[in-house]
């Protein structure tokens, strides 16, 4: 058959490839040479399956989008009953909630505290989730406004003593209006050019943080960051996380209320027909400039207020927690949970950020297991875990009110 | 209307260049209340390029544009921003069609609605009585416009699953959305099988009579083209070469030379 002789080839191959690695050890102290034949068939082998599993996947795929088009249908018309109809998703909802409400109650902080960085996760997929998934522009420096929320809280309580609550909303603040810095600037380019600016934009702030030693305290960072406090009641370790923990919950519960109804909106309409076709855009009358700095600062917003409670929580930051890694972690969880969607977001947030936190075992693997999923993720399933569901009944003339 | 009155559309001397090529070369043409006026010439000839120009795609290398809602004060719309054009009700639809393919059909009515809608981020946010009710507004406007081209059963579905036909009165839909006074086609009969053009003439001819609103279309179908048109323009290689009704541009040597010979070769 042709799938087995191709993968035949790719086996042979890659047992050529990893010959010289895997198969040749010289024992330096024995002076000899070691031949590891076995080595060799093991990477044969699994090098076959791999290729052969791959291309039988491959060409269901194709043959599925050929002939099985109703039954893929039929399953995305279950997902979009589940996620649009109330009798479906209510319940749901209602679990999910109670789920929140007890979690802390029953799980040590160690546990708790991986569930508030989840969170935090959440509401910067969601953040994001407006400039690249409904705006349609790639920014891969977002992690800048997470830093400038952390650092406002951190310098702003440092040298002047403000609270936490007086900083979440500067942080928001501040994050807008790095948010429109970035925009003006890259108000005329798109696509790859927009990506290459954002990161020299995340960058940059990530290196003034690190060198300006005199405003940031340079790469050893600020210590001593006050949690929250709540009317001035002072916590032990085990309550302040459950704190957080709901003030997290508090603070999703508030993102997704005002991302929905932003997407919802007239707003959010401008988003979307920029993303769809810039030129068509412009031509209905909508003000691209306005349009793109809005995306920019009201994604930005969330990333300057959640900086303000990851600052609390870890109570210690520096640079070294806002390097690229971090914009490319949040990226992710945009496209993998379906640009756009509120759902799919949070799903891919708890799927990242959770997974490698339990899965310690295989940290060394950690970012060879991120890409391999993304890369299976874009060839299987390019409109991500949940592709964004229309709400087909979100507009009803008034004479059928 | 007073003799004195400007005309809705007013273009004269237009040139265009790109680099060494000079696209269009002092073209004049001019679109008065109520009229239907048609642009033609062969591929290539710059038809699409003058659309471009008078609606801020491109800024003209030389000439005027000027526009005139009411006929009583004119504005000079050169180098101006797209989105202001059709602020100021001059809206167009594209010859390679470009909707917003994963939005619905109706969204993309909605959408056209934007720059006659006022409510911000806080209103959004909100969803105040203004916001619910400019938005009702909206939604009831893009239904009507919908049934307006016969598109209102589609209303839900994506616009990228319309048939080719559907797509081209979708885009119609959504330029009227935006409350223009004149409405420039650009090919709008393109791919379209000889009862959708039918109906389509049809179309611009209510869109005429019942929404008042001036159209200029440019067109390849010299069928469509005959049975709409008041007036016709002709352009051949940037160049203005002829301006009339249908009968004396059928009529006019240099017309049948360009236009009409070229179609006989062809
Ligand atoms: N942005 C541009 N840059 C350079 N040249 C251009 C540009 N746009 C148009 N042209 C050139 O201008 C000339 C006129 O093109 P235009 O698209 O206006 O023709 P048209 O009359 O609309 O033709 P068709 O009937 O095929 O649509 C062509 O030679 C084209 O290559
Ligand atoms: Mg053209």
């Amino acid at each position: 058959m042709f799938g087995i002789k191709k993968s035949l080839l790719v086996s042979i191959w890659f047992m050529f490839l990893t010959f010289p690695l895997m198969v040749i050890r010289v024992d330096t102290i024995e002076k000899t040479v070691q031949w590891r034949w076995m080595n060799m068939v093991y990477v044969g082998v699994g090098a076959f399956l791999f290729s052969y599993v791959w291309r039988f996947l491959l060409e269901r795929k194709a043959a599925g989008s050929a002939v099985d088009a109703p039954a893929a249908t039929v399953k995305e018309r279950f997902t979009q009953r589940i996620l649009t109809d109330p009798k479906m998703y209510r319940p749901v909802i209602a679990i999910v909630l109670v789920g929140a409400v007890i979690f802390p109650l029953i799980m040590d902080t160690y546990q708790v505290n991986i569930m508030v960085t989840a969170l935090i996760y959440v509401v910067l997929g969601l953040g994001l989730n407006i400039v690249v998934g409904l705006a349609g522009l790639l920014d891969l420096g977002y992690v800048a406004f997470y830093a400038v929320g952390a650092y406002a809280y951190a310098l702003l309580n440092y040298h002047f003593g403000l609270g936490f609550w007086t900083v979440l909303p500067i942080g928001a603040g501040l994050g807008a209006l790095f948010g429109i810095m970035l925009g003006f600037p890259v108000l005329r380019l798109r696509g790859d050019y927009l990506a290459i600016v954002t990161l020299g934009f995340g960058e940059i702030i990530r290196l003034v943080l690190e060198n300006w030693n005199e405003f940031s305290f340079g790469p050893s960072g600020i210590s001593n960051i006050p949690r929250p406090g709540f009317f001035g009641m002072a916590f032990d370790m085990h309550s302040a996380t459950q704190y957080l923990y709901y003030l997290m919950v508090a603070m999703v519960l508030f993102t997704i209320f005002v991302v929905n109804r932003l997407q919802h909106s007239r707003i959010g309409r401008a988003w979307m027909a920029l993303r769809e076709d810039e030129i068509a855009c412009q031509a209905m009358g909508i003000d691209r400039t306005k349009t793109k700095l809005t995306a920019f600062a009201l994604g930005a917003t969330w990333a300057g207020a959640v900086g303000v409670i990851f600052a609390a929580k870890t109570t210690f930051i520096n640079p070294a927690s806002f390097t690229f890694m971090e914009s490319a972690i949040i990226l992710s969880i945009v496209v993998l949970g379906g640009m756009g969607s509120i759902v799919g977001v949070m799903l891919a947030a708890f799927i990242l950020v959770l997974l490698p936190e339990y899965l310690r075992a295989f940290s060394e693997y950690r970012m060879l297991i991120f890409g391999a999923s993304m890369v299976l993720m874009m060839v299987f399933r390019p409109q991500g875990l949940i592709s964004n569901i229309r709400k087909k009944d979100a507009y009803k003339r008034s004479s059928d009110a | 209307m007073s003799k004195l009155s400007y005309p809705l559309l007013d273009v004269s001397n237009l040139t265009m260049d790109f680099g060494g090529l000079r696209a269009l070369n002092g073209v004049d043409l001019s679109v008065k209340s109520g009229e239907i006026v048609a642009l033609i010439g062969p591929n290539r000839a710059g038809k699409t390029t003058f659309f471009n120009c008078i609606t801020g795609i491109y800024t003209p290398t030389h000439g005027d544009i000027y526009i005139s809602a009411r006929g009583d004060k004119r504005r000079r719309i050169n180098g101006m921003k797209p989105n202001l054009v059709t602020r100021h009700g001059m809206a167009r639809t594209f010859q390679n069609i470009r909707l917003f393919p994963t939005m619905t059909v109706l969204e993309n009515v909605i959408v056209g609605r934007h720059c006659r809608t006022h409510s911000g981020i806080l209103g959004a946010v909100m969803r105040n009585s203004r916001t619910r009710r400019e938005e009702q507004e909206s939604v009831d406007r893009s239904y009507e416009l919908l049934e307006k081209v016969g598109l209102q059963m589609f209303a839900d579905e994506l616009a990228k699953n319309l048939p080719y036909g559907a797509q081209r009165r979708l885009e119609i839909a959504r330029s009227m959305a935006t409350d223009p006074f004149i409405l420039l086609l650009d090919e709008p009969a393109a791919g379209m099988n000889p009862q959708e053009t039918a109906e389509l003439g049809e179309l611009v001819l209510r869109i005429r009579e019942q929404e008042k609103i001036a159209v200029l279309l440019i067109e390849h179908d010299m069928k469509v083209v005959m049975r709409l048109s008041d007036r016709i323009y002709v352009v051949e290689y940037g160049q203005g070469i002829a301006a009339g009704t249908p009968e004396e541009v059928s009529k006019n040597p240099a017309v049948i030379k360009a236009y009409l010979g070229e179609e006989h070769d062809a």
